[in-house]
């Protein structure tokens, strides 16, 4: 059987030793806490591949100055690196 | 001035969904807060999802610079959390994501600028350093965060965080 999920809420208005609480998730709680890390998930995989291909675009970039005679010092004068 | 820890959580076994804290005491001037955790995300860096105040509105900018070992990136994000990187669960085994997280003037009645720096240990090439400037649209005093995994479902045992004040004298 799989343990429920808890969350813990710590009031801090309440003196020390009396200020953790150990809540279990409602069914709600856990299926909203699911949906949303899957959607999280599918934004880092898209914003990962996003920045991917700036990274590998900018390296393409920097290649081409190259072929086109461009020093490693003038590429990086040139774009501030 | 006065650095004062208000309270430390570990998360025991069966890990926590979330975290949060309520009532913070408002005669401080800074708040900060500690992060050492690892979630269960099957990957390589999770990030925990901080909100205050519990405002779920997309209050929350941030500029980021990160490096994750071979590139520096930047960007800019607006939402309904904001972010810090910790370790996920293909990450070297028991190590934890460090961050800090500093909130100026929680108690003003100003929108909110803050803060944070995470760095993401894993013993390979992949590990990630962050540096965020937030801004969270929030002109309440800061009175609860709340944090939650923001890729896995839950922050492992021996995840901590500690919430710090920072006061006047």
């Amino acid at each position: 059987m799989t343990d429920t999920p808890v969350k813990i809420v710590v009031d801090l208005s309440k003196p020390k030793g009396e200020r953790e609480s150990i809540i279990p998730l409602t069914d709600e709680e856990i299926a909203e806490r699911d949906a949303q890390a899957v959607i999280a998930e599918a934004e880092r995989v898209e914003q990962e591949a996003i920045e991917a291909q700036k990274a590998a675009d900018a390296q393409a970039g920097r290649d081409a100055l190259v072929a086109l005679g461009l020093t490693e010092a003038q590429i990086n004068a040139l774009l501030g690196a | 001035m006065g650095y004062q820890l208000i309270e430390e959580i570990t998360v025991g076994a069966g890990g926590a969904a979330s975290i949060e804290f309520t009532g913070i005491p408002q005669d401080g001037v800074d708040l900060v807060l500690k992060l050492a955790m690892r979630t269960n995300r099957a990957a390589n860096t999770d990030s925990v999802k901080i909100q205050i105040n519990n405002n779920t509105g997309s209050i929350y900018t941030h500029l980021r610079l990160q490096g994750n070992g071979s590139s520096v990136l930047t960007g800019s994000y607006t939402g309904t959390e904001s972010y810090v990187i910790v370790n996920g669960n293909n990450d070297t085994a028991n190590t934890f994501g460090n961050a800090d997280f500093l909130i100026s003037n929680y108690t003003s009645s100003n929108d909110k600028s803050a803060t944070s720096d995470a760095v993401n240990e894993n013993n390979a090439t992949l590990a990630y350093q962050d540096l965020k400037a937030h801004l969270f649209a929030d002109t309440n005093p800061v009175s609860s965060v709340q944090l939650a995994p923001s890729g896995g479902t839950l922050f492992l045992q021996y995840s901590t965080a500690s919430l710090y004040m920072i006061t006047a004298d």
